[in-house]
């Protein structure tokens, strides 16, 4: 009787085991391949996102002076909007002090490139073109000592820009259920 | 009581007016029907405001008395809003919360970088997976809302929080905490039915808010116990904290429990955003305090800015919470750290979660330096300010309590 029971538990059980690997719910829709397009816009540290168009220092200069001086100031400091001219200059500082303007010092352009596209100019959001995020991007990061002058920033170029910190960074720990916050310490 | 204030109500009223003349039926606020009265002006300006409980408005959705009157308020030295009507950081007064949950209207928060809320019609509001997935999918607020559901206490906190000999009070060290009762679906649940491809190490969670707030979390997280959540305290999200959907990453910091959420993106890597990179770190063991809170607590009561009236009783007061499960233990010191007692759990103790705690301390009137100190269920102990290695500041506040009775922050 109890193992009859056993049995029926597990043929019950049987076809709920097999559909955890397969959708079980069957909700929510497939979005088109254009709908997906339109709407990701996160940049990926090789660029692989990264869409067609390029942008020079010159004109950047050019779109920051019209879309971006009014708030971030003439030269990037004296705006009432955050800073993007690092504390520190000479290439020999050490990118830590830079300050948290722009992502200097993130170690990939491509999160310049990024936040630019999505969240700048501020209640304008989404309004620049994809040529004017490349050049402001090279505006910005020739500024700051980045980049040098004539640099042309595409899809291709802007992922090998070597930023100040680009091997100057430790990798996140591979985080795990029950980890505690920093191994070999008890706290 | 001085001159009289505006009654909020009254400022309802006049907002529903220039809304287009929406009638509030019988809310004729108090005090008009005391401008009508014989009253003298003298005498209204000593009435105290009252609430009309038999109002439509209050018959159909309750508030506080109006003798209550704890507020959140901007800390972290920038203004919310500040001059480009961005709202940042907005802490929670924890001194004068009463057990774990923070009321949502109380309950803190913070944007990304500094934003602006958004306004969103659930109607409208979708969900995208996409990416390494074998099954993109695009879900609505109904279609997420019929998936099998969690409901959790969690706490949130953001990295701005930290003690300092600057920050006097508990709302500047400690506001922007607080903790709530999420119901929502797991995100693995999606996950799962969306099928993740093996390169899927990472994703992306992304809003819909202006600057689009984005941040990356480890698979590991995401398939252990990420919430995407449309409710808190049982009732939808407030769009403070994300209408219609957000997602609540327990004990992991503020930043990364992205609101108003709208996209998940499954990648090969972590992605370092603009909300990412700020957790890079050149150390490697300041790397590994990136994400997880530590083990913390505070005596929320009482605090800096608190008087007490004189020797005698009092219950000590406060919450523990750690990012890597549940608190096992609160011991509090009234010595400066000299000897240490178990503080008395309020409440069952749930992972990630505040837990209230207490202490009965009778007061001898002479000066004694009030301090608690967690331990979680994975044997993590709360430093000292001198034993902390960085990251989210967990380490132990003491408040002093001066023979006059202030409280005042005992690092200061």
């Amino acid at each position: 009787m109890g193992s009859l029971k056993l049995l029926s538990v597990l043929i019950l059980l049987g076809p709920a085991a097999a559909l955890a690997q397969s959708p079980t719910f069957g909700l929510g829709r497939t979005p088109s391949a254009d709908e997906v397009l339109a709407s990701d816009i996160s940049i990926s540290p090789t660029g692989m996102e990264l869409p067609a168009g390029s942008g020079t220092i010159e004109e950047g200069a050019l779109t920051y002076r019209r879309k971006c001086a009014r708030c971030h100031g003439a030269d990037g400091t004296e705006g009432r909007a955050p800073r993007l001219l690092k504390s520190s200059r000479g290439s020999d500082a050490n990118p830590w002090s830079y300050g948290r303007i722009l992502p200097i010092r993130a170690p990939y352009a491509t999160a310049v490139w990024d936040y630019i596209n999505r969240g700048m100019p501020l209640n304008r959001e989404g309004t620049l073109t994809h040529d004017e995020v490349y050049s402001l991007t090279a505006f910005l990061l020739f500024i700051n000592d980045v980049i040098p002058e004539g640099t042309v920033l595409d899809a291709q170029s802007l992922p090998m820009v070597v930023m100040p910190n680009r091997d100057n960074w430790a990798e996140l720990p591979d985080w795990k259920p029950g980890m505690p916050r920093l191994l070999g310490y008890p706290y | 009581m001085g001159v009289k204030r505006p009654n909020r109500r009254d400022f309802l009223k006049r907002g529903a007016a220039l809304a287009g003349g929406v009638t509030l039926g019988a809310a004729e606020p108090v005090i008009s029907k005391a401008t009508a009265s014989a009253q003298s002006i003298e005498e209204q300006s000593q009435e105290v405001p009252s609430q009309d409980w038999s109002s439509d408005e209050l018959v159909a959705y309750g508030e506080r008395s109006l003798h209550v009157k704890s507020v959140r308020e901007p800390v972290n030295g920038r203004p919310s809003p500040d001059e480009f009507g961005l709202v940042f950081h907005i802490g929670t007064p924890l001194e004068q919360q009463v057990g774990a949950i923070t009321p949502s209207s109380l309950f803190y928060f913070g944007t990304t970088r500094g934003s602006i809320v958004p306004t969103i019609d659930p109607e409208k509001h979708r969900l995208m997976i996409h990416g390494l997935v074998d099954r993109e999918l695009t879900f609505t607020m109904d279609e997420l809302k019929r998936f099998p559901s969690v409901t959790r206490l969690h706490f949130i906190e953001c990295a701005g929080n930290g003690s300092s000999p600057r920050r006097g009070r508990l709302i500047e060290s400690h506001g922007m905490t607080s903790c709530a009762e999420w119901t929502g679906v797991l995100l693995s649940t999606l996950l799962k039915e969306a099928g993740v491809q093996d390169e899927g190490t990472w994703i992306v969670a992304e809003g819909v808010e202006n600057v689009r707030g984005a941040s990356s979390l480890p698979m590991a997280k995401a398939m252990d116990d990420i919430i995407v959540a449309y409710a808190m305290n049982g009732e939808p999200l407030r769009p403070q904290q994300g209408f219609p959907l957000r997602i609540v990453v327990p004990g992991f910091e503020g930043i990364l429990h992205v609101k108003w959420l709208s996209r998940i993106k499954v990648v090969d890597r972590f992605y370092m955003t603009y909300n990412d990179y700020g957790h890079l770190r050149q150390d490697p063991d300041q790397a590994a305090l990136s994400y997880q809170v530590g083990p913390k607590s505070v005596i929320t009561w009482p605090s800096g800015g608190i008087d007490l009236p004189g020797a005698g009783f009092y219950e000590v007061r406060g919450l523990a919470w750690s990012g890597g499960g549940v608190v096992s233990r609160v011991e509090v010191s009234t010595d400066g750290g000299e000897n240490w007692m178990d503080a008395d759990f309020r409440g069952t103790p749930q992972r990630m979660a505040h837990t209230a705690f207490s202490f009965n301390w009778t007061w001898d009137g002479s000066e004694a330096m009030l301090m608690s100190r967690c331990t979680d269920e994975l044997g993590q102990v709360q430093p000292t300010r001198a034993q902390r290695k960085g990251g989210l500041d967990n380490s132990i506040q003491p408040w002093r309590v001066q023979s006059n009775g202030s409280v005042t922050n005992g690092l200061a």
